[in-house]
């Protein structure tokens, strides 16, 4: 079962253990392909952010590398013109309708979302396209201690994937449509959630943009934020 | 729909106890199978008009999915209302004729009069107020549905005219209510 695959990423040659994804290959061998809604070892990857595009020799167009399965021989690009237009386009599309300040924000310089956006050389405001924040409240508090900002949210599913996975009493979901797309909290009232959720962490340590934390830490946060301590504390 | 997910104030309200307690007898002769989920929901708004939050923790209970998951299930259709039908239902059309004629000013207007947004009802009950898409009488834009009256051409003091009208029709009903009860007294 030890097989390995030889692949050539950008003329780079990298060999992975068979059955790795292009996706997890090449961010274990330090080659950086943009990515959010992938965890490692997803058995179905949504491959919903559009993000971690590559090329392949001999395939059509570019492909999600978090779909694709390392094969002996394969030759991969991932900075191509088209790859990075696509890339910036999705990008583009998500910040359009994100808002957040980073500067008070919790993930500020761990944030996913400002690492893709230096990668590719984007603000995290596009110009090009309409700005349309979610028709949602800033904050939603509706669980007795995580706090969910929707308008942070790339709703990229991580929270939702790795709550599901813990198999807690409660668990993350989404709700609403389209534009208006949420995380949902709903149910998380029933007796016990307030525990499982502080000792689990798991969606507040996985989202990749801030947009989940616990109540108390956000608030201490925003206080230090406030007191001109946050910039020393983050550096 | 813009449901009221996110109101956080949520007094108990009596009438949706007792929405609750029936919901309650209904769960046991639900199919077990997660496919039939959304005809439950279908059966149990088709009985009590809409689909009280309590309820959808009764359902998600009774499938053993997370409550979370059926309340996206919920929220994703836009036939599933959580707020239960008004005395008096509003329905703004949003259709493109009255799109083009200020539908959305004269949803805002209701909206404002009303202190309640797009698919909440009054706590008195007395009007929920929720939008459609065209209700086929285009030459009279905008158009708003009261009940099964259609209002035409409205205008934001056709509004308040549609809200006071309810209003006095309720003085009215209370004051003949009395009138009748008085004349009663006296010829008992």
């Amino acid at each position: 079962m030890r097989n390995k695959v030889t692949m050539t990423v950008d003329g780079l040659e990298i060999s992975v253990p068979a059955g790795t994804t292009v996706l997890d290959a090449c961010l274990d061998n330090g080659i950086y392909i943009p990515n959010l809604c992938h965890l490692d070892g997803m058995e179905h990857p949504p491959a919903s952010c559009r993000l971690c595009l590559v090329e392949v020799d001999g395939m059509r167009g570019p492909v999600t590398s978090c779909t694709l399965a390392a094969v002996d021989g394969m030759v991969v690009h991932t900075n191509t013109d088209e790859v990075r237009e696509l890339q910036k386009l999705a990008f583009r599309m998500l910040v359009s309708c994100n808002q957040g300040n980073c500067r008070v924000c919790m993930a500020n310089k761990r944030c996913d979302l400002q690492q893709i956006a230096k990668f590719l050389h984007l603000p995290l405001r596009t110009k090009q396209m309409r700005h349309i924040p979610k028709d949602v409240p800033e904050v939603l508090t509706d669980h007795p201690c995580i706090v969910y900002e929707p308008n942070k949210c790339v709703l990229c599913g991580r929270c939702v994937y790795v709550c599901e996975r813990r198999g807690n009493p409660f668990s993350l979901s989404f709700a609403n449509r389209g534009f208006n797309t949420i995380v949902t909290f709903f149910g998380s009232e029933a007796e016990g959630v307030e525990d499982a959720c502080r000792d689990c962490r798991a969606c507040v340590d996985i989202c990749p943009v801030g947009a989940l934390s616990f109540a108390d830490e956000r608030e201490r946060h925003l206080r230090l934020v406030e007191a001109g301590k946050g910039r020393r504390k983050a550096g | 729909m813009n449901d009221t997910a996110y109101a956080a104030e949520r007094q108990p309200d009596p009438e949706e106890e007792q929405v609750l307690a029936v919901i309650e007898t209904e769960i046991p002769a639900l199919p077990r199978d997660e496919h039939q989920l959304i005809p439950s929901l279908q059966g149990i708004q088709n009985r009590h008009g809409y689909l009280p939050r309590g309820g959808l923790v009764m359902v998600a209970r009774h499938f053993g999915l997370p409550a979370s998951k059926v309340y996206g299930v919920a929220t994703f259709y836009n036939q599933f209302r959580f707020n239960p039908p008004g005395r008096h239902p509003i329905k703004v059309c949003l259709g493109t004729a009255c799109h083009v004629r200020g539908g959305d000013i004269v949803l805002e207007n209701f909206e404002r009069k009303l202190g309640i947004v797009e698919g909440e009802t009054t706590a008195d009950r007395e009007f929920s107020l929720e939008r459609v898409a065209c209700v086929g009488c285009c030459a009279l834009a905008p158009v708003v549905l009261v009940g099964e009256k259609v209002e035409a051409h409205v205008t934001p003091s056709k509004v308040e005219g549609v809200v006071t009208q309810v209003e006095i029709e309720n003085e009215m009903a209370v004051r003949a209510a009395e009138r009748e009860e008085q004349c009663h007294g006296k010829t008992d």
